[in-house]
This record gives C-alpha cells, sequence and structure tokens, in this order.
C-alpha cells in the first residue's frame, strides 16, 4: 500500500542515528512494507508537524492501543522502551501516495500525548474516540470529551483489565427446561 | 494512461494547486463551526422548570436537539443545534447512540469470527468492511489468495457500492421531500440484494469475504443474473437524471448547499465523494490500486464545487462506473480456487473430512480455537463508497486479534457537518446531512 522508495529517499537522508535508520529525526522501522516511525511521546507533535510540512496532507487515522495484556512484543526498534500505551496515527500524501505510521510510547504513569488538532483538525474526533475507549488523554485539544461512551461512563473500555462483561441471564419466570 | 500518473502528483488536475481557504476548520474558539459543549453544560443553560434560563432577551440564540430519533437523521444521529431563527450558527454530532463496542467484541473473536463482526458495522455496505478486515488479516499471515477469488471480492464490492450509492439515491430523495426517488431507490438496491443473497445467503451482514479468501464459489449461472442487472440499472439511472438531476427544485435545495474547498476537506480527513466533490481527485482504487483495480477500466468522478450537488452526482455517477467495472469483470473473471487451499486457515472441504484424519484436525482446529496469526501489526485500507475504510490490526501471535481498529469513513466524515451547515438554514441542514451519506452502524461501531 506503500510506496517504499518514495520514502526510502527520507530515510537516507535523515539516516546516520546511533540506533539503526532514522526519518525527521526518529527511529523507523517496516511492518509488511508500511513505514513505520517511532517518536518519543515529548516529541510527538514536531514530528507529526514534520511530516505534514513534507506533503503528508492528511490525517488518515489515529487510535491508541493498550498493550499491557501483551508486553513482549518484538516489532519496536533499539532505544524505544515498550510501554503500557501505544498511540497510532497513519498519515497519508497524495503527492507521493505514501503512508506513514506514527507510534508513539505513551507511560501509564502519564498518559498525556499533545493533540494534532491545530495540525489536522480532523483528528478532533479520532483523539475523542482514544480517550474514551483507550483512556489517552490529549493535551491542548479543543473538546476534550466522551465521544461513544455516555458522558458519565466510568472507565475505559478498550483497556485490557476492563472485561467484556456479560449480564447474567435469570430466567426467573421461565418454565423448567425438559 | 499518462495523464493519471500526473493526477496522482496533483489531484487537483494538471496546473492546479489552489485548494482554497481552510482557516475556519482550524478555528478552536466560540467563533468554531462545532458545537462544543457537553451534555452537562447543555443541561445547566437550559436550566429547569423552577430554574428558567436567564440572559439578554435579545439574544436570540437558542439550542435546538435533532435526533436521535428523527427520519432525516438516518438512524441514530444526533445533533446540537445553536439556531438563531432559522439559521444554524454552530452545531456538534452527538454520536454513541449505536455503540455495541464492537473493536472490544473483535478482541474476542477468532480471525475466522471476525467478519461476522465487522460486516455489522457499515450496514450498507458490509462487504467493504469484510475486505479490509481480510486483506489486514492476510497480510499478517503473508497469505497470497487465488485470483479467482481476488476478482469475486472485486465483483462484490463493485456490485455493493452500487447497491450502498442508490440507497444514499433513496434517502437523500426522501429528505429532500421527492418522495419518488425513495421508492425507487429501495426498488433497484433490493434487485442487487438478491444477486447477494443467491451467492452469500444473506441480503445484508454476508460474513462472505474471509481471510484466504470468499465463503463459496459463485453459483451457477451468475453471470445471467449480473447481466441482468447491467441491463436493468442503467436505463433507471437515466430516469433518476430525469426526475432529479435536471429539475429546478431539486438543483435549487442542493445547489451551492454545504460548501467545502478541498483544504478544508483534506484537514478534516474527509474522504471520499466529500473530498471527490472538492475536485479534489484521490480513489484508493486507483492511487492505490488493491485486489486487481489496476487492471479494469473506470474514471475516477470529480465536483467541482464542493455542493450537496457535486456530492449527489458524483454518487449517480460512481453507479455507472461500478457497472463499468463489473461488465470487465464478467469477462475477465478467471477460472481457479475461490479461497486458498492452506489447510491453517481455510476448512478443508467437506468430502476430504470423510477421507482424512488430518483433514478432520484442520476442520476442527479451525473452528474451535482459530488459526494462529504471527506478530506483528498493519493497516490495510479500501475505498468504501464513503471514503476510506481502513482495518488497523494488532497481533500478539494468538487466534484472535489483540486489537482490531476500524477507521469507520462515516465517523470521519461526519466532522465535516458543523462546518457543512455553518451559517446555513436549517431545512438545508437536512439536505447536508444526506448528502454527507453517514452510517451510523459505522460512525458509533
Amino acid at each position: 500500500m506503500t510506496d517504499p522508495a518514495a520514502v526510502g529517499a527520507d530515510t537516507d537522508e535523515a539516516a546516520g542515528g546511533p540506533t539503526g535508520p532514522t526519518a525527521w529525526g526518529v527511529p523507523v522501522t517496516e511492518s509488511f512494507g508500511q513505514v513505520v516511525l517511532h517518536p518519543p511521546v515529548d516529541r510527538w507533535f514536531e514530528t507529526v508537524a514534520a511530516c505534514r510540512d513534507d506533503g503528508y496532507v492528511m490525517a488518515i487515522d489515529l487510535t491508541a492501543v493498550d498493550y499491557s495484556a501483551h508486553p513482549g512484543r518484538t516489532d519496536l526498534p533499539e532505544g524505544v522502551g515498550a510501554e503500557r500505551f501505544e498511540v497510532v496515527a497513519s498519515l497519508l500524501s497524495h503527492a507521493t501516495g505514501g503512508r506513514l505510521r506514527l507510534r508513539t510510547q505513551v507511560p501509564e504513569s502519564n498518559p498525556e500525548v499533545a493533540s494534532l488538532f491545530d495540525l489536522y483538525p480532523g483528528t478532533e474526533a479520532m483523539e475523542r474516540e482514544a480517550w474514551d475507549l483507550v483512556g489517552v488523554a490529549f493535551s491542548g485539544h479543543p473538546d476534550h470529551t466522551r465521544i461513544l461512551m455516555p458522558e458519565d461512563w466510568e472507565g475505559h473500555p478498550l483497556r485490557r483489565d476492563v472485561s467484556m462483561g456479560r449480564i447474567p441471564v435469570q430466567f426467573r419466570d421461565a418454565p423448567p427446561a425438559r | 494512461m499518462s495523464d493519471v500518473a500526473e493526477q496522482v502528483t496533483n489531484p487537483m488536475g494538471p496546473g492546479r494547486t489552489d485548494l482554497g481557504p481552510s482557516e475556519r476548520v482550524f478555528r478552536r474558539d466560540e467563533t468554531s463551526a462545532v458545537l462544543r459543549l457537553s451534555e452537562a453544560e447543555a443541561a445547566v443553560l437550559a436550566g429547569g422548570a423552577d430554574d428558567p434560563p436567564t440572559g439578554d432577551v435579545a439574544d436570540q440564540r437558542m439550542i435546538l436537539n435533532m435526533g436521535p430519533s428523527h427520519p432525516s437523521t438516518h438512524g441514530v444521529l444526533r445533533l446540537m443545534l445553536e439556531m438563531e431563527g432559522e439559521a444554524i450558527l454552530r452545531s456538534k454530532p452527538v454520536i454513541g447512540y449505536l455503540h455495541t463496542g464492537m473493536e472490544k467484541t473483535a478482541e474476542n473473536l477468532t480471525y475466522l469470527q471476525g467478519p461476522t463482526n465487522v460486516t455489522r458495522m457499515d450496514y450498507a455496505a458490509p462487504l467493504f468492511s469484510e475486505l479490509a478486515f481480510s486483506l489486514a488479516v492476510e497480510q499478517l499471515l503473508g497469505l497470497e489468495v487465488p485470483t479467482r477469488a481476488t476478482w469475486i471480492r472485486m465483483l462484490m464490492c463493485e456490485l455493493n457500492r452500487v447497491s450502498s450509492h442508490l440507497l444514499f439515491q433513496a434517502t437523500n430523495g426522501m429528505d429532500l421531500g421527492a418522495v419518488s426517488m425513495m421508492i425507487y431507490g429501495w426498488r433497484e438496491r433490493e434487485e442487487v440484494l438478491r444477486f447477494f443473497e443467491k451467492v452469500t445467503g444473506l441480503r445484508m451482514n454476508h460474513n462472505y469475504i474471509r481471510p484466504g479468501g470468499v465463503a463459496a464459489d459463485l453459483p451457477d449461472g451468475w453471470q445471467a443474473d449480473v447481466r441482468r442487472l447491467l441491463e436493468l440499472i442503467p436505463p433507471r439511472l437515466d430516469e433518476y437524471d430525469t426526475l432529479l438531476t435536471g429539475q429546478p427544485i431539486f438543483r435549487g435545495r442542493l445547489q451551492g448547499v454545504g460548501v467545502i474547498t478541498p483544504a478544508e476537506a483534506l484537514a478534516l480527513s474527509a474522504t471520499g465523494p466529500i473530498l471527490r466533490s472538492t475536485g479534489y481527485a484521490w480513489d484508493l482504487r486507483r492511487d492505490q490500486p488493491y485486489l486487481a483495480y489496476d487492471e479494469v477500466e473506470f474514471d475516477v468522478i470529480v465536483g467541482t464545487h464542493g455542493d450537496s450537488f457535486d456530492r449527489y452526482a458524483i454518487r449517480q455517477n460512481e453507479i455507472r462506473e461500478s457497472l463499468r467495472i463489473v461488465e470487465q469483470i464478467l469477462d475477465l473473471m478467471p477460472a481457479g480456487d475461490y479461497r486458498v487451499q492452506d489447510k491453517k486457515v481455510t476448512p478443508p472441504p467437506r468430502a476430504r473430512i470423510d477421507e482424512s484424519m488430518e483433514a478432520l484436525i484442520h476442520h476442527f482446529k479451525i473452528f474451535t480455537e482459530g488459526f494462529h496469526v504471527p506478530q506483528g501489526e498493519t493497516y490495510a485500507a479500501v475505498e468504501s463508497p464513503r471514503g476510506e475504510l481502513g482495518c488497523y490490526l494488532v497481533s500478539d501471535g494468538g487466534p484472535k486479534p489483540y486489537r482490531m481498529h476500524i477507521r469507520g469513513p462515516s465517523f470521519v466524515n461526519l466532522q465535516t457537518l458543523p462546518h457543512l451547515m455553518e451559517g446555513g438554514l436549517i431545512a438545508d441542514g437536512v439536505a447536508v446531512i444526506s448528502s454527507v451519506d453517514p452510517i451510523m452502524g459505522e460512525v458509533d461501531r
């Protein structure tokens, strides 16, 4: 889906980091032919801003993952420490047809990431969804409220420590099984 | 093909660089078109019976609730509208009324059961969610599906695009008071759904496209059924044109209503007919071909003004383009297997189970434990009738997805709504909602 040649040029240009290949100054890996950047959480906004300036005109997707039940994942580059939460954004450049995926590690102790609203206003609803369902906060978001769950809901349902939830069905008045 | 390559580098067309202004979508204060008001704040503003709202009497603004149960909101969309007389100042789509936690559910279903779940998201175009999910799983598995399966997927998806856009034509007509159109649109859609029923067993929620291929081969005589659709629908489209496209009242209701610039659509991550209505030619089928879309010929339909009429006309003509693709598929459909013969992924043929112990074991394992998918994460995107439908899939090596996220085009496109309605009349608001064509199952998931 991605054109690795178009992005590869950038990779070479910015190469020379101490721990493997980098692009836009952050570690870069490849996943099934898709380019994945791993910016640290404090450089989240500026990395996305740099990508936008390089022609990635659209933030296609933004979501968050709770990795607490899968701690030993191996797809992170050297030097990037795994944390409980991960915010994942997909950017798209129409000029080259290239796609970028940015994954930043967000610690459980301070689950907060800078909002991308000022770069891409289209992330407003996606960030609200990530906050609502996974519980990663977005600082500087213009409307930091729940979006899918009721406003007075407690907890974040897509966290792995939230169970699916079942309501026991009691057929009190039902006739006994034959 | 040379001008296609040029258009990929410039979706606005050769030499056009002006994407228009986009400042208004970046506003975050109260001048924004988005009414960023929570439920609790709205309740305070509204007051109670013994606590009537106070304030400037000359201030004629009021907050009006539209939906979630309203015939023009396509299900359970609720809008908070800040009105001054008939004019909409700010608005906010309030969603979640159909939220059933499908992304959570996906974590508890095997990869084989996954399509049954995602197919219920965009219920007007269910095959596209199945396709995005299956493509993502196949990427993680490193699986190559047989050519025939790919072409069957294309055939079904294009027919699904037709049925989805016919549904749009029906509901769009209904919302604008052209009630005859509602009957006609549903009627033609039913013809397509009848074919789906023959192939998949169901009119909707097919669970037909699965990791590894499709659930069943096309039935005998499918060519005749498809040819019948190809003969039946185009004259009906011409009838719609006679009925609606040139009609002054219909045009008056849509032209110049809900205008968006290319830059605004890009900033708001809008895809599909909304983006294309601005003249921005971006269609994943052409620009990032998946399946075998690079082997068929079709045009990407774009608008000029970015208004509701362009979005109507784009969908109308996309039906024609989809039928054009279907016609080519009829001639090009290869023979072969309809699913990959990988015993670890697809169940063995029924007859093999009687003969082979291994086949029986594989069958049993697939349907109880499910098949294991290697660790990794991937994103697969397809062009659904509403825009880019993506599936972000994380696997921890087990038989169930660790995380499955669907990038629903309806969910993202809904953000354009306040900007499209800003300053317009409430009657035009109905036309605008309709032209965005949100499917609430996909918005709420």
